[in-house]
């Protein structure tokens, strides 16, 4: 890991394309296994989740607009440069063991981001897969989700996809890169921008993706990516009139009831990944399938009369 | 591009011959055909007809004449517990059914309805106000055709979603399904015949005003012998609604309503297992160009608005008129909506039936009353007086609309349109998407990539380019934003009623269904002890 002579990063928020600090000076310590502090990384607050709504809801027409084949090649650019960082990537998994002394005291306090018998490169091989997998979505989904309907009456009538809106990430603990990417790709690939919050317990994986967003021609505020306490921003998330959809993993019963109740309020489309284990995560069948992207289109159905 | 010149099923009001006088009078065309209506209707559950345990009934009236036309069971907590029984126990068998066989119910229920669609029509005419014409040759024809779509797609169910592993999707079990009272026979099929196809069971709750053609239906379902609780249907109000939706039996809820009432079921099944599905409220915008054929786009707005006494959650109930062209617009908006026919809705030439409720009038008549308060100016229908019993309303339409007024936020579900003017297509767009909802919006253009471009950016689930108001069971319909989620017609539809990818986030609470979760904290337990 870092030796003394090298330089250690600061870890900052990405917002509408920057890397802005915390609005609200906060930060949150990160220790490894040893409870020796690795970072400290920014405790985003509410207004940090409004402003990166906010520079989502602006990108949100740009994205969708954007040719479906030219967000699949900023998919593929994504994983590009993913692939190119595998070791930090992989330093980042491992170095960080679990929250320093303040975990989320709903949560096991011991959990660990790590689970026995998977590399960490291993998770960042699947991370990097995975957004391929998703980049090939992106002009495909339509093919497979929009259909023409046989109406009766000389109508020329199609239904297709189109992205939901602005979507917030409720990305897992463990994996914490993996767990972000594949939840990411999906909302991405729909053609919806993001606000993303980090794994709690390792969010540096998280805070690094920013800066392989930055530099993919992703544009600015497609991809916001927040590190925090999911205990104080899921209550916002969950009430933000302007998020459109909500992708989350890994929640308690607390929390999907927190989330869903808060939904309401302005009908947003929430959907929870069962919770899994890793070996879940890295399976490509059920992880980069299309079941991850439905969610998070709507079905438009356009009428045309047909007629000389 | 052409406009919508020629189409099979009329879904507006049928209209006076172009350059007619408003004044020509048609003699009255009643409609002969009776239907026997019983004193009392009880509860279809287990497919027989039961009273209700607490021996509550309430009155149905024809809104047309405030006669009352049956008593009505209405059903309390026990009679919900025992229609949810009942679905539970037809449940396992419906499900395992050979998937042909489901569809020969269905199909039989489909031919069942044709053959007494008149009497349904009548039926529905009678209960809810709604002009024969438009029940006959719009929702009966709708319902049939639903049953028959969804029939065929018993034994397809593999085709209809992407799997992972190709495998036919599993059904989700008990479905209560609450639906509204403008197109009452039409949102029954429309709940009950893909949840059907799917392998579920079901317990209805038709609205309070409009039971009666949901409980004729039941007695096809008798007569087809459908296996007793695979559909139950429970009368009464609000109430009886609350306790369906909130019932712990059930894996899905579907509804058709007020956003208002949405939200509170949303929030309702937050800590529940139940799939939910809503379609709810709008304020559909209808836009017009001035390359349009303008005629034809004022026929389509007169359908857009006035079909159904404008009780249509997808009504065009904004239009927004390119102002070079608005004035004429104007003009022959005008002069339709003089040559509407409002009245008798068994008159066979009636165009705008009778309110469904003496509350549905009041809320109409309060945002009128708003419309005129807060500055815009009311054009309205001047014809022949409106019988004196009965619900009525004057369809009219206001311009000097500003985008604030509550005319044109609200959905008011009454004839009331708000004509408003734009100047640019990215104006039209903004102003269109200006609101809440999302469920329709209407274009028209003579300019093919005009119509596509804008159906591409109008936030709404279903676009109707050149035409309004079109159903069809194949074509999905359902809401973008608060005009709610999940889609209605279609493969789409079908998602609706379909376990896609495994187990619900949490476990149900008779945990009498559904796979089981992993244990709590099963992920904690396994990542647990890191390297």
């Amino acid at each position: 890991m870092s030796g003394p002579t090298r330089i250690p990063k600061t870890y900052k928020l990405f917002i509408n394309g920057a890397f802005p600090r915390s609005e609200s000076g906060r930060s949150l310590l990160i220790g490894d296994h040893r409870d020796e502090v690795v970072a400290h990384l920014c405790h985003a607050s509410r207004k940090d989740l409004r402003d990166a709504v906010e520079a989502a809801r602006g990108a949100a027409s740009k994205w969708a607009s954007m040719t479906a084949y030219n967000r699949g090649q900023i998919l593929y650019r994504m994983a590009e440069m993913l692939d190119g960082r595998r070791a930090e990537f992989a330093d980042a998994i491992e170095v960080a063991g679990r929250r320093h002394a303040e975990a989320r005291p709903t949560r096991s306090r011991t959990k660990s981001a790590r689970p026995a018998g998977i590399s960490a490169s291993t998770e960042v091989g699947a991370a990097v897969d995975r957004l391929v997998s998703f980049a090939g979505w992106c002009d495909k989904h339509a093919e497979i989700l929009g259909r023409r309907a046989a109406v009766s009456g000389a109508y020329h009538v199609f239904s297709l996809p189109e992205p939901s809106g602005v979507t917030a990430i409720v990305a897992p603990d463990a994996p914490p890169l993996l767990g972000l990417v594949a939840l990411l790709g999906a909302v991405l690939a729909a053609g919806n921008p993001a606000v993303c919050l980090a794994s709690e317990l390792n969010p540096i994986p998280a805070a690094i993706l920013g800066e392989v967003v930055a530099t993919s021609d992703v544009p600015a505020g497609v991809v916001n990516i927040l590190t925090g306490r999911r205990d104080e921003l899921l209550v916002h998330v969950s009430s933000h009139r302007e998020i459109r959809a909500v992708s989350a993993a890994d929640l308690d019963d607390a929390e999907i009831v927190q989330l869903r109740s808060g939904a309401a309020e302005n009908l947003k489309r929430v959907h929870v990944a069962p919770r899994g284990s890793l070996e879940a995560w890295l399976n490509d069948e059920t992880e980069s399938a299309l079941g991850r992207l439905e969610p998070f289109v709507e079905i438009k159905t356009i009428w045309h009369p047909s007629a000389v | 591009m052409s406009s919508d010149s020629r189409s099979q099923r009329p879904a507006g009001p049928s209209l006076t011959p172009k350059g007619s006088s408003p004044g020509w009078e048609l003699g009255p065309a009643p409609e002969s055909t009776k239907v026997t209506i019983a004193p009392r209707h009880g509860l279809f559950i287990a497919g027989e007809f039961v009273q209700p345990r607490r021996g509550r009934w309430f009155s149905t009236i024809n809104p047309a004449t405030e006669e009352p036309l049956s008593e009505i069971a209405e059903a309390g907590e026990k009679d919900i517990d025992r229609a949810v029984e009942a679905a539970r126990a037809a449940h396992g068998p419906w499900a395992k059914l050979a998937p042909k066989e489901r569809a020969r119910y269905l199909f039989r229920i489909a031919r069942r309805i044709q053959e007494r669609s008149r009497e349904l029509a009548v039926l529905e005419t009678l209960d809810g106000g709604k002009p024969i014409k438009e029940s006959r040759d719009v929702d009966l024809p709708l319902v049939a055709a639903h049953f028959f779509y969804h029939a065929g797609w018993c034994d397809k169910l593999r085709y209809a979603v992407p799997t992972c592993d190709g495998r036919a999707p599993e059904p989700l079990g008990v479905c209560a399904q609450v639906i509204p009272w403008n197109f009452p026979l039409m949102m029954a099929a429309w709940k009950l015949a893909p949840a059907l196809a799917c392998g579920n069971t079901c317990v209805l709750k038709p609205a309070e005003t409009t039971s009666l053609t949901a409980l004729r239906l039941a007695e096809i379902f008798a007569e087809v012998g459908l296996p007793p609780g695979v559909v139950n249907i429970v009368t009464g109000g609000p109430e009886t609604g609350r306790r369906l939706v909130e019932h712990p039996g059930v894996d899905k809820v579907a509804f058709t309503g007020s956003t208002e009432v949405g939200r509170r079921i949303a929030a309702s099944c937050a800590g529940r297992g139940t799939r939910l599905t809503l379609e709810l409220g709008g304020k559909g915008a209808n836009i017009i160009f001035a390359d349009a054929a303008i005629d034809q786009a004022v026929e389509g707005v007169v359908s857009a608005i006035w079909f159904n006494q404008g009780h249509v959650c997808c009504a065009g109930s904004r239009l927004l008129v390119e102002e070079s062209v608005a004035d004429e617009v104007r003009e022959r908006l005008t002069h339709r909506l003089r040559s509407l026919r409002v009245g008798d809705p068994m008159d066979k030439n009636t165009d705008i039936g009778a309110i469904n409720s003496k509350a549905q009038l009041a809320a109409i008549t309060r945002c009128i009353d708003a419309g005129e308060r807060e500055g815009a100016v009311k054009h309205e229908f001047s014809g022949p007086a409106l019988p004196t019993r009965g619900f009525w309303c004057r369809p009219c339409f206001f311009t000097g609309v500003q985008p604030s007024h509550t005319i044109a936020r609200d959905e008011i579900f009454g004839p009331v349109l708000a004509v408003m003017t734009f100047r640019t297509p990215e104006e039209a767009i903004v102003r269109a998407n200006a609101s809440p909802y999302g469920l329709s919006a209407g274009v028209w253009t003579d300019k093919g990539s005009k119509a596509f471009e804008l159906a591409r950016h109008l936030e709404a689930g279903v676009v109707w380019c050149n035409t309004f108001n079109r159903f069809d069971p194949a074509a999905p319909f359902g809401g973008f934003k608060e005009s709610g989620f999940g889609r209605e017609g279609g493969a789409a539809g079908l998602r609706s009623y379909l376990r896609l990818d495994g187990p619900p986030a949490i476990a149900a609470a008779s945990g009498t269904r559904g796979p089981k979760l992993p244990p709590r904290g099963s992920a904690a337990k396994r990542t647990r002890g890191a390297r």
